[in-house]
């Protein structure tokens, strides 16, 4: 028992040391002083005054992420879902093919297809926009999504959509009406990642967009890193502010996130 | 009898078609997203393809000259080597911690679980935000680790950590390595939770206990799990940019400066995007040498 109750000690102590970034985040977010030099190890005088800075300078971007990142997870999965299904249910030769075709992208760096997309979006007047981004950012929640819901889909017994089938309705309706339903759980695990993936990126934020109009958060956090810090606790508030979605996700879906990890990477 | 014939002809036709239709999008978007950046940075590779180009529309082939360019340019060989500690710092580092951390959480505990789902944290944060969060705690005055250090008289001068060539892609490793611990950890402990505990019980009778049952039964029935997560980390560490470019920029000095950086940089601060697609191409063909190990490693679990 002494043992045991050890191990968690233990445990916890691990746990502070490897979460101690993400508390010093939170402390200096806190800090009166920009400063980091006179900040303690606890926010004993907490002021709300880097937040203050944080909503003015960065609000906006914030919001525009959040725009971003609900039409990646709406356009991601409207267009991972069915195919997860053919993937998990259809028997085709193709679909080994395309397994082998997912994993490949995922080898692929972010860099070529920031590339290609920059050429193409400047003919096509998508640079400095939300669809833009978007799109670009579907090309990380796509596959992953087509993975975690194909993992998923294949427990799926058939005999459940053959039976709508024989009462009448099409592939497409017993799809909706039948395998949606079922599938809820693996679709909030792969909306929630393809909301997590958009929210997080950089790269298409920093190579898609070159004038200030449309700017998702981590890209100002990336500006406010460019010039000589000066205020730490308004940079470290707009941190506490985009870490926001990972700790609600943490909370919210904890018992889907390490088996989304799993399904996503390894199968 | 015929006309029955013909309908199911024409039904089954229809199944087809709509069968097309589930997977149609997702090629579309497959291609879009993927197939034609392939394409398009080969193509720019091969061509003179700078800020002209977008005014005038004229990118004329130079052949191999992009490549001949960055291989001989002197940061070419910099950027191999830094890319090639910081894949394999990064890596062996996240998966030694990560198997030890695994190892440790496997044991039944009060809490175990709920520590376990905290510690994903890191990975679950924005990479901007974490290089954000490091850079104040490295910095070189008024950083909490130096003033920690030098408190507890470990150092006795503030460690330039991001502004002294000789320490800053040591400092760049160590908080990758930080980001990348609990992917580990939970790739492995689930491996490990895979392992019956029958195996364990026998190779006790065996007299196989403590680190002879790692060696024996623990690592053995690990391997598959560990060599599809370490290929998966070559995979995604050699393209890694949000950290490097929060953190330092690539420099010191170019002391940071990877592969993936320096792609960048050709594009998008140079706008020589053909010297940026042949560096990408370089790196893509670095990625595929492992990701024919991963491939390997994963047909079993594709083929389940």
């Amino acid at each position: 028992m002494l043992r045991r109750t050890t191990y968690t000690v233990i445990g916890v102590l691990i746990l502070c040391v490897m979460l101690f970034p993400v508390y010093w985040m939170l402390n200096a977010s806190l800090q009166p002083s920009g400063n980091t030099l006179t900040a303690g190890f606890l926010p004993l005088h907490p002021t709300f005054s880097g937040y203050k800075r944080a909503l003015d300078e960065q609000g906006g971007n914030l919001v525009t992420s959040m725009i971003i990142a609900a039409g990646t997870v709406v356009l991601s999965l409207a267009i991972a879902t069915p195919c997860a299904y053919a993937l998990s249910q259809f028997r085709s030769r193709w679909v080994s093919v395309g397994l082998l075709a997912i994993l490949i992208s995922q080898m692929i760096p972010g860099i070529v297809i920031a590339n290609a997309l920059y050429t193409a979006y400047e003919r096509i007047g998508l640079l400095n926009s939300i669809p833009g981004l978007i799109v670009a950012n579907c090309s990380s929640a796509i596959p992953f999504a087509i993975l975690i819901l194909r993992s998923f889909m294949l427990s799926v017994p058939p005999s459940l959509v053959e039976a709508a089938r024989v009462d009448g309705a099409g592939l497409f309706r017993a799809f909706v009406a039948i395998v949606l339903p079922i599938s809820k759980n693996s679709l909030i695990t792969a909306g929630l990642f393809s909301f997590l993936f958009s929210w997080s990126d950089f790269l298409f934020a920093l190579t898609l967009t070159t004038k200030g109009g449309v700017r998702p958060v981590t890209l100002g956090i990336y500006q406010y890193l460019g010039t000589q810090v000066q205020n730490w606790n308004a940079v470290m508030a707009t941190a506490v502010l985009s870490a926001v979605p990972a700790i609600v996700l943490l909370i919210a879906a904890q018992k889907y996130i390490a088996a989304g990890a799993i399904g996503g990477a390894v199968k | 009898m015929a006309g029955r014939a013909k309908s199911r002809g024409r039904r089954h036709r229809g199944e087809t078609l709509t069968k097309v239709l589930f997977v149609l999008p997702a090629v579309v978007a497959m291609v879009a997203l993927f197939g034609y950046p392939v394409v398009k940075n080969l193509l720019m590779s091969l061509q003179d393809y700078g800020l002209k180009t977008f005014f005038t529309g004229v990118a004329p082939f130079v052949g191999l000259k992009n490549y001949s360019t960055v291989v001989t340019d002197k940061l070419f060989s910099d950027a191999m080597v830094n890319t090639a500690l910081f894949t394999v710092g990064s890596i062996a580092f996240q998966f030694a911690i990560g198997l030890g951390l695994a190892l440790f959480f496997h044991k039944k505990f009060p809490l175990s679980g709920l520590l376990r789902s905290l510690l994903l944290l890191p990975w679950l944060l924005p990479l901007i935000v974490s290089s954000a969060t490091w850079r104040s705690i490295l910095e070189q005055d008024s950083g909490i680790l130096n003033r920690t250090l030098m408190g507890l008289h470990l150092i006795n001068d503030p460690v330039p950590w991001l502004n002294s060539p000789s320490v800053a892609l040591i400092a760049v490793i160590g908080v990758n390595i930080w980001i990348g611990i609990p992917f580990n950890v939970t790739l492995l402990y689930s491996g490990l939770a895979e392992i019956p505990d029958e195996l364990y019980e026998a190779g006790q009778l065996d007299g196989a206990t403590g680190w002879r049952s790692f060696w024996y039964i623990t690592w053995p029935n690990l391997r598959a799990v560990a060599s599809v997560l370490l290929m998966l980390g070559v995979v995604y560490t050699i393209k890694v940019l949000d950290i490097i470019l929060g953190l330092t920029g690539g420099g010191p000095a170019n002391a940071t400066q990877t592969l993936a950086t320096q792609s960048y940089e050709k594009s998008f601060v140079d706008f020589r995007f053909g010297q940026g697609a042949a560096l990408s191409n370089i790196l893509i063909a670095i990625s595929f040498v492992f990701a024919i190990f991963y491939l390997r490693g994963t047909r079993r679990a594709v083929d389940e």
